[in-house]
């Protein structure tokens, strides 16, 4: 599925890379803790995070995810959506928790990496 | 890759201590070097883990350091050295889960004791030594064949 159809689908609120949705997703990752994440995630995948500072964007450039997902509608510091404009990462918004976020991308079919 | 003199090159980024606005941006920068030199997307992936959380290091426990990023047409080597303060039990710090990151820093999902043990696990060749009031070394090779 794309980000777009993870969008649409979940109702999401595309904070950055508007431009970006078209990517493909090929799984999902959820854990606030960066180590973590980078190792264990992969290209293209989507990661469920309730952190909002810039090294979010660092990490997911790094990694080259298709998107981040914000849960419970947490607000993102103005630094973490201008660094993530520059570095082409897509930050989406959901208020749903990140257990519900997961629970509706993995029956979408969306699974782990 | 060619095989000349050319084709070895090095680069040298100063990391500032306590600094997670800035983190990151010399990782990125060797990762995107290494995509210009056109070297294998897995491989890339693997050096840009191991540079993040050598970075992350020096951002969180040192007083101020750099990372050296060195290639040539065997191998990546990247060096992350500080100023101190220095570790106190190597054996422990390398033990995945185990951190000495503050408050401050586990609050951004720092801090998950695995910084060590990731630059181990995806480099080729690691290498460490520090001692405590001292600065820390850590090098890590990644062989390009």
């Amino acid at each position: 599925m794309t980000v777009e159809e993870i969008v649409a689908e979940l109702g999401l609120k595309v904070l950055t890379g508007r431009e970006h949705l078209k990517r493909e997703i090929s799984s999902a990752y959820c854990c606030d803790l960066l180590s973590r994440v980078m190792s264990r995630s992969s290209k293209n995948s989507l990661w469920i995070t309730i952190q909002t500072h810039p090294n979010i964007v660092a990490v997911a450039a790094l990694v080259e995810m298709a998107c981040i997902v914000i849960p419970e509608n947490v607000t993102v510091d103005e630094n973490t959506l201008a660094k993530a404009e520059e570095e082409h990462v897509v930050i989406l918004s959901s208020s749903m928790s990140a257990y519900t976020v997961a629970g509706k991308l993995y029956s979408l079919g969306i699974h782990g990496a | 890759m060619e095989t000349t003199d050319e084709a070895t090159m090095s680069k040298y980024y100063s990391i500032e201590p306590g600094n997670f606005i800035l983190a990151g941006e010399a990782a990125e920068q060797i990762k995107k070097i290494l995509k210009q030199l056109g070297i294998d997307a897995a491989l890339i992936r693997k050096v840009a883990i191991a540079s993040y959380e050598a970075e992350m290091n020096l951002v969180i426990h040192s007083v101020g350091g750099r990372l050296i990023l060195n290639v040539n047409p065997q191998e990546i080597t990247i060096i992350a050295q500080d100023d101190g303060p220095g570790i106190k039990d190597i054996e422990l710090a390398m033990k995945e889960g185990y951190s000495t990151a503050p408050d401050a820093a586990r609050e951004l999902g720092f801090g998950a004791g695995m910084g060590l043990p990731n630059i181990k696990r995806y480099s080729d060749r690691f290498a460490i030594q520090s001692a405590e009031g001292e600065g820390t070394r850590v090098e890590m090779t990644f062989y390009l064949s």
